[in-house]
């Protein structure tokens, strides 16, 4: 039977997967996609949460919806500025990226 | 003629305003500069003479008071007014009589100097500073003035500050002054602390029958440290002789009236504190005991005339001293001020001669003064006389009355040092002039009398020289003893043994100068050459002078180069040190700025976690 452990672990993965991501990739899309990730597991806390402990409202499933959406504007305001420094450096490589330092 | 009294505050404002109008307007006319101030103190002098005469015809124990306060805080009055009784009055006579004699024969030796007004400005101030001293009604008040007499022998002393020696004679006696009143301020501070009051008279009700020690022997310690300083009392006497690099008339009112009588005058003025405590008057005693025979025996070898006449100062200064030490105050004013006639008699003598020789003061290149300087000489040999304590002259009257003192009181070994100090005394006077106006003149000099606007002041002080001691002897029924009294001061029927016994030690003096000097019986070169230990010895003053100069090289110098590093290496180093650390620490950090979103992202990150930790690890241990 699976229970509410089951989906918080999965959710603490693809969490985790999303931080590793975030911290790892060089690449700029690589590194939007992983921030999906994370916003993902939280989406599947909330619904599971709301599934499990308290059945007789959608509260929870409602601020999933919510979080997906301002995912993909998100998303989109972030490819933009991809798009947008790519046309500047013709790179996606945030190692190229280092002006503000010493 | 209560009058009188109540105008006298008018005696010390006088000089002071002539000062402020020779300051102000007159220093580009000499002549009307030293007529201001000339005028100006023989207002004085009538004024106190008028006051001496209500005082002296009235009762003893009266005294007039009179004041405005000028200073208050929480703890702390002082005012400003004037307390007149025996004591100040005869200190206004002294100070006024030599102050205004000074001025006129500072006309004669002063004339052609190109500081003639300010010297006269200066004297105006100093003859003031003394005169509000005197009449100070309480400790607050006589301190001011007394710092002002400090200062302005700093400017006379330095009067010719061209030279490198008057400089730093000034400099000397000004340092060496503000050692003893350091002291001076700390006993006043520490009497307005315990008794609340400067005032002298609120002061000696007080002290009926207080008899804690523990206060009342710091406060008169240190209160004594004021006249160790002012009065060249051993070991703050250093100064006093180097101030001889003032002109001539300036030594003559410093040794005589307005600045070592100053420290003389205050343990009279205060001899109701230190009369309380033994120990303090035994100190005081053993002080000034010390000091008359140290500078006595220095006198002996020294060949200026001025230097012998300073140290012979200094001796007559620790001989009141010790007056006041063994109880016998009535016996110590009375010396200070048949002291103040002869030595400034002395002093001015020793200017005419300095003055007529073109400011030679060697006694060795003097000599046959008598012929070519008739009244100079006798006049000094007068005074001279006077300070030996040849009887009927002043000193022995007042030098008497010390011994008798010393020898009724039980204090046998100050006795025999007095006697000793007054052979020596004699002796070295008269050394001085049977080599510089009886000797041979070897150095052909053409020496004239100076002029009568210098002679007559010698003339009147001699004068006052012979006769000033008759007030205090038993011909006149000793009506200064009469006055001059406090409770606490032992007086003695005069002892007729005592005035045989120091009249012969003062001959004997006199006549071993004159088998030395006069007949040249006994070799004094080949004396030297035999004693050339203790000559050398005593011609360097014991050396004093060098080991205050070793001390404070060692000490003070030693002490500024401490600071000096701990100042650059201590000080300087933590502020250096720190700007270094931040700029070191600055260059170092600023390599985790690397430029990269991502290792911030994971900074940022880190501190969550840590965050996150330590939140749940406080709840779980609220929780177990």
């Amino acid at each position: 039977m699976i229970g509410l452990n089951h989906y918080l672990l999965l959710a603490t993965i693809l969490f985790g997967i999303g931080v590793y991501g975030v911290f790892s990739k060089r690449n700029a899309v690589a590194i939007l996609m992983s921030i999906e990730l994370m916003l993902n597991a939280v989406n599947i806390n909330f619904v599971a949460i709301n599934k499990f402990i308290q059945p007789s409202n959608t509260i929870g499933q409602l601020f999933a919806i919510f979080v997906i959406v301002v995912a993909a504007a998100e998303v989109s305001v972030g490819l933009a500025l991809i798009i947008s420094i790519y046309r500047h450096k013709k790179s996606v490589n945030l190692s190229d990226f280092n002006l503000m330092k010493w | 003629m209560q009058n009188i009294l109540q105008i006298s505050w008018i005696i010390p404002v006088l000089p002071f305003l002539a000062f402020a109008c020779i300051g102000l307007f007159l220093h580009r006319w000499p002549k009307a500069a030293a007529a201001m101030s000339i005028l100006a103190i023989g207002g004085s002098f009538v004024l106190s003479l008028l006051v001496a005469l209500k005082v002296f015809t009235g009762d003893p124990g009266q005294v007039f008071e009179l004041s405005a306060r000028w200073l208050s805080m929480p703890g702390l009055r002082v005012d400003m007014g004037i307390m007149i009784d025996p004591l100040t009055a005869v200190m206004l006579i002294v100070v006024t009589t030599v102050a205004l004699l000074v001025q006129i024969y500072s006309l004669g030796y002063m004339d052609k100097d190109p500081g003639f007004a300010s010297y006269f400005a200066y004297q105006s101030a100093f003859a003031g500073s003394m005169l509000g001293l005197v009449v100070a009604s309480n400790f607050g008040q006589l301190f001011v003035f007394w710092e002002l007499v400090g200062i302005c022998s700093y400017l006379l002393i330095g009067f010719w500050f061209g030279k490198d020696s008057a400089k730093n004679a000034a400099i000397k006696a000004f340092v060496t002054n503000r050692v003893g009143d350091f002291g001076f301020l700390l006993g006043i501070l520490f009497l307005t602390i315990v008794f609340g009051t400067l005032n002298f008279g609120e002061l000696s009700t007080q002290l009926i029958g207080y008899d804690n020690i523990a206060v009342l022997l710091p406060i008169s310690i240190l209160l004594f440290f004021g006249p160790m300083g002012k009065s060249a009392q051993f070991p703050l006497h250093v100064w006093l002789p180097d101030a001889m690099e003032g002109p001539t008339p300036v030594s003559a009112l410093i040794h005589a009236a307005t600045m070592v009588a100053a420290g003389v005058y205050l343990i009279a003025r205060a001899f109701f504190i230190f009369s309380h405590t033994p120990q303090a008057m035994f100190f005081i005693a053993v002080v000034g005991g010390f000091t008359a025979l140290f500078a006595a025996s220095i006198a002996l070898v020294q060949n200026d005339i001025k230097r012998i006449l300073a140290y012979s100062t200094l001796s007559q200064l620790g001989y009141m001293v010790m007056a006041m030490g063994i109880g016998a105050m009535t016996a110590g004013m009375f010396h200070l001020m048949t002291h103040a006639f002869f030595k400034s008699l002395l002093f001015l003598a020793a200017g005419s001669v300095i003055h007529a020789l073109h400011e030679e003061q060697d006694i060795w290149k003097m000599g046959q003064l008598s012929q070519k300087m008739p009244v100079t000489t006798w006049t000094f040999v007068i005074g001279a006389l006077a300070l030996a304590g040849i009887p009927p002259l002043a000193g022995f009257w007042s030098k008497d009355e010390i011994l008798l003192g010393a020898y009724v009181g039980g204090y046998t070994g100050l006795y025999i040092l007095g006697s000793l100090v007054a052979f020596m005394t004699a002796f070295y006077m008269f050394r001085l002039i049977f080599t510089a106006f009886f000797g041979s003149n070897t150095n052909g000099h053409h020496a004239h009398e100076s002029a009568p606007v210098m002679t007559v002041p010698l003339i009147i002080l001699a004068i006052l020289s012979i006769v000033a001691g008759f007030v205090g002897s038993p011909y006149m029924n000793n009506i200064f003893g009469h006055f001059i009294t406090a409770p606490g001061v032992v007086h003695h029927e005069a002892n007729l043994g005592i005035m045989v016994i120091s009249s012969l030690i003062a001959l004997a003096g006199i006549v071993l100068a004159w088998i030395i000097y006069q007949r040249k019986i006994i070799n004094h070169e080949s004396l030297r050459q035999r004693f050339s230990g203790i000559y050398n010895l005593l011609s360097n003053k014991y050396y004093l002078d060098e080991i205050y100069a070793w001390l404070i090289a060692v000490f003070v110098d030693g002490g500024a180069r401490l600071l000096e590093w701990v100042d650059l290496k201590i000080v300087n180093g933590a502020i250096n040190g720190l700007a270094f650390f931040t700029g070191w620490s600055g260059r170092t950090l600023r390599y985790t700025e690397d430029g990269q979103v991502q290792t911030y992202a994971l900074y940022l990150f880190t501190g969550v976690v840590i965050i996150l930790i330590t939140a749940l690890m406080a709840v779980f241990t609220a929780i177990v």
